[in-house]
């Protein structure tokens, strides 16, 4: 159910709550262009790259693939395909580090690189201008494009769900609010025209009428290169709107109510207000796999951090390891402490640097000493309420840390933990250090995994409810029915007749069963 | 070749707040209303408040240790110190020594630890040490110094130490010739006696608004409120409720019947108003956590006090409406939570 009455998107910008204003640190990272680092000589790719089930590999020990080769299937419908990122031979399908958040190893196709870097068949559409939109999104769904924003949520099943819905608008979502990430902002830079093809194709796929493309105010030459590419395309449905640099601007949710002045009702998807949010790598993706066939092989990474030596932005073939990438960017320093897939705010941590680069990583961030969270002691709260000030969700993490911690996670539900986005904002003003956005998720788990238990009790409850109805109406019923042949039998003169009847059917039968055929029979029978 | 990193969870960036300087800033922020304190009542007051500090430390040192906590991050918090601080701005400054003593044994000992330590207690401490010693020895808190402009002698240095330890000044002294009756003891006491006010007002002690010398340390107090807020350690929500709802209350009643009630401005600017809207009604243990209970909160203490300086036993209730509204925190809490995204 879509409300159109009032949403307008970029007309006006509207202010989200709370935020944070942090130093940026993306320069660092944009003195290069973007190229590809030397091809590694293994690729390890994961086949759990995308929220949803893991795929399935189709491939086995010492089969050759070429690049862009389906290697892993996704029969679920519900996650993304898996394809090689270049040609070679496999050498493992086993479970490896896969670089997931939860930093939990998984099934991953290991490639020995032939360097040939031979692609496949590619299967284009013709002119995406006059393709069926289905048959556009079938493309996405078939290159296992995924939201390269973080989230990794399947594209092709939010496109199909936002054109179900018939929405109206698509959002592009270029602000890169993490602090150290520059991967979208070059890639905008370097392939504006790209970027508004694949924002109309996108646009054709999902329904959309218009497009608005946002990006942050301090991005000054991204948007001069935008509107350009635009007026050149002669394209006057997209628009470029500049929004502030606050923390979390890049958030869907506070995209979306800095652009429309709406929130997205709790429970809802962006849809229910009849717009479609795409990242802006998501984007180029979705045109690549429409326009060239390409399926999603690779992708720009920011390999950045004062662990790093050169940081620099990539476009890396998935599955290279993140060492490679990091000793193409001129190595790590010598105070190079943390290794983060993902920004410093809501980046993860990775054990070890032989994991590979996944849909997912948009940036390799090695932290030093000076810039990682030290582990002080942390203090009781003092409830002075910051937290709950820059909460973007404007929640009270105040209170729900308490009751989380003492496991009342019932009252942490009553008061929306569920809308918490896990920015970190609070973690980043609270003079206790606690390490709140870790006990929101930590508490959002407990949570789900309760409400899991308590459907699944329920449903039990239900069944055996249910069974004790059953019995106790059957048991309801013989009774009824002895009860009527006992009021039957209550009286005397049918009784009588009744039992007159049964001495009559016992003497037929002893007679029938006197006759000699019948006993022949039933001796024959037994010999 | 293969590196092994130390992980943590995110956000990784360090934290840059701490408790410590948070109580710091509180701290620096009440230099500018004692040093006007002292300017106008001499160094009593700088006494008073390392006495209490002293005291608030030993009995956080001797709490924790009972408790089994560790002592260092807890006495470098910088909380007891402010609530030293701040119970010892709300005491006379020439009252004897065990008054301190008293005041913090309650303020830490009970307001404090029996209820959990730093960010549990539910009572403002520093409220519920002057409370106690306002009602068990109301003798030792009323003895108000004359401010230096009206006063025959701000006792010194070497007078205060001695009055504060021995509680006797040097001859020939006396507490009586160096104290006089607050303006809110005073105006209580002239409008029971059916005196108007106007003609109350022409006491020397009263100044342009509220009592000679109080207004300037009021004035001093909210300087370093406001660079409170400027410095985000407080809201604005709780100080404009305070002084809001006393003004708002006092007008029509100053209006209606001018000769028994004073101007809202004299209420704002005598007794302890200021100094608990910016800096005892905004602690936030206590206190409320949303906007909208702050702005409840708040009003509930300015007119709690004003009912109080009215209609009360006190001349000035401002801790009794701190303590009042901080058992009305959590409910309040629980009924003006701001509303969530998408609901």
């Amino acid at each position: 159910m879509i409300d159109e009455s009032k949403v307008v998107v970029g007309e006006h910008l509207h202010r989200f709550p709370g935020g944070l204003r942090l130093r940026h640190n993306k320069r660092v990272a944009c003195r290069h262009a973007v190229a590809r680092p030397a091809l590694p000589t293994q690729l390890a790719v994961p086949m759990l790259q995308q929220a949803g089930p893991p795929a399935e590999p189709v491939v086995d020990v010492g089969d050759t693939v070429l690049k862009g080769q389906l290697i892993g299937a996704d029969p679920s419908g519900l996650g993304a395909r898996v394809h090689a990122p270049t040609s070679g031979t496999i050498v493992a399908v086993d479970d490896g580090p896969i670089s997931h958040v939860t930093g939990q190893p998984g099934m991953r196709v290991v490639i020995d690189t032939d360097g040939r870097d031979q692609w496949t068949t590619l299967d284009p559409v013709d002119d995406w201008r006059t393709e069926d939109p289905a048959t556009l999104r079938a493309h996405i769904d078939m290159a296992g494009v995924v939201g390269l924003g973080g989230a990794v949520f399947p594209t092709f099943r939010k496109v199909d769900g936002a054109h179900a819905a018939g929405i109206h608008t698509l959002i592009v979502n270029g602000a890169e609010c993490e602090p150290w990430i520059a991967c979208d902002e070059m890639l905008m830079r370097e392939h504006p025209r790209r970027v508004v093809t694949g924002t109309r194709v996108l646009m054709r796929a999902s329904g959309a009428d218009e497009a608005v493309i946002a990006i942050e105010d301090q991005m000054g030459a991204v948007q001069s290169a935008l509107e350009q590419a635009a007026a050149e395309l002669g394209d006057n449905q997209v628009r470029i709107v500049r929004i502030p640099t606050i923390y979390p601007e890049g958030g869907e949710r506070q995209l979306i109510q800095t652009l429309t002045g709406r929130e997205v009702p709790a429970g809802g998807l962006p849809q229910d207000l009849g717009v479609l949010v795409q990242n802006v790598a998501t984007v180029e993706a979705a045109r690549a796999a429409i326009i060239e066939g390409k399926p999603m092989i690779e992708r720009h990474v920011t390999v950045t951090g004062d662990g790093v030596a050169e940081p620099r932005n990539w476009l890396a073939l998935l599955g290279t390891p993140v060492a490679h990438l990091v000793a193409a960017s001129g190595g790590y320093t010598s105070a190079a402490q943390r290794l983060v897939i993902g920004g410093p705010m809501m980046g993860y941590a990775l054990g070890r640097d032989d994991a590979p680069l996944v849909k997912a990583g948009n940036c390799i961030l090695v932290l030093t000493e000076n810039n990682v969270r030290p582990t002080q002691p942390e203090m009781p709260c003092i409830r002075c309420g910051e937290c709950s000030r820059v909460c973007p969700a404007r929640l009270m993490p105040q209170e729900l840390q308490f009751f989380i911690r003492s496991g009342q996670l019932d009252a942490a539900t009553d008061i929306s933990l569920e809308a918490c986005i896990e920015c970190g904002c609070c973690d980043f003003v609270c003079p206790s250090h606690i390490p709140l956005a870790e006990w929101f998720r930590h508490g959002k788990a407990e949570a789900r995994h309760l409400a899991r238990e308590r459907a699944f009790a329920d449903h039990s409850r239900e069944r055996h409810q249910a069974r004790e109805a059953r019995l106790a109406e059957a048991r309801a019923e013989k009774e009824a029915r002895m009860a009527r042949r006992k009021e039957k039998l209550g009286n005397d003169a049918e009784r009588k007749r009744q039992v007159a009847r049964a001495i009559e059917r016992a003497r037929a039968a002893k007679e029938k069963s006197s006759t000699p055929d019948t006993t022949e029979k039933d001796k024959g029978g037994e010999s | 070749m293969n590196r092994v990193f130390p992980t943590g969870t995110a956000p990784h960036l360090p934290a840059p707040p701490t408790v410590a300087g948070v109580m710091g800033q509180v701290l620096l922020a009440l230099i500018p209303g004692i040093a006007t304190y002292t300017w106008f009542f001499g160094p009593g007051v700088l006494v008073q408040i390392l006495l209490a500090s002293g005291f608030a430390l030993v009995f956080e040192a001797l709490a924790l240790r009972w408790r089994g906590r560790p002592l260092q991050p807890f006495i470098s918090d910088g909380s007891a110190v402010v609530t030293a601080v701040l119970f010892a701005l709300c005491i006379p400054p020439l009252a004897p020594w065990w008054v301190a003593a008293i005041g913090m044994a309650f303020a830490i000992g009970l307001a404090k630890h029996l209820y959990g330590g730093l960010g549990q207690n539910p009572f403002n401490p520093a409220m519920v040490g002057y409370v106690v010693a306002l009602i068990c020895i109301p003798a030792a808190m009323t003895q108000w110094l004359a401010p230096r402009e009206i006063a025959e002698l701000v006792p010194g240095l070497a007078a205060t130490l001695q009055a504060i330890f021995t509680g006797a000044l040097p001859e020939p002294l006396t507490v009586d010739a160096v104290t006089r009756a607050t303006p809110l003891d005073s105006l209580k006491t002239g409008v029971e006696a059916g005196r108007f006010v106007i003609e109350i007002r022409q006491s020397p002690i009263f100044g342009d608004f509220g009592g000679r010398g109080w207004e300037w340390i009021a004035n001093a107090y909210a300087l370093g409120g406001l660079w409170l807020v400027y410095r985000r350690i407080i809201t604005w929500h709780v100080p404009v409720a305070v002084i809001g709802s006393v003004m708002a209350l006092s007008l029509p009643a100053w209006l209606l019947d001018p000769g028994a009630n004073p101007e809202p401005l004299q209420h704002v600017f005598s007794g302890g108003l200021v100094l608990g809207a910016f800096f005892i009604a905004t602690d936030p243990v206590s206190g409320c956590a949303s906007p909208r209970g702050r702005l409840i909160f708040g009003a509930g203490v300015g007119i709690i006090t004003l009912v109080i300086r009215r209609w009360g036993g006190y001349p000035d209730g401002v801790a009794f409406g701190v303590l009042l509204m901080n058992m009305a925190a959590p409910l309040i809490d629980r009924y003006t939570r701001p509303r969530v995204y998408g609901r």
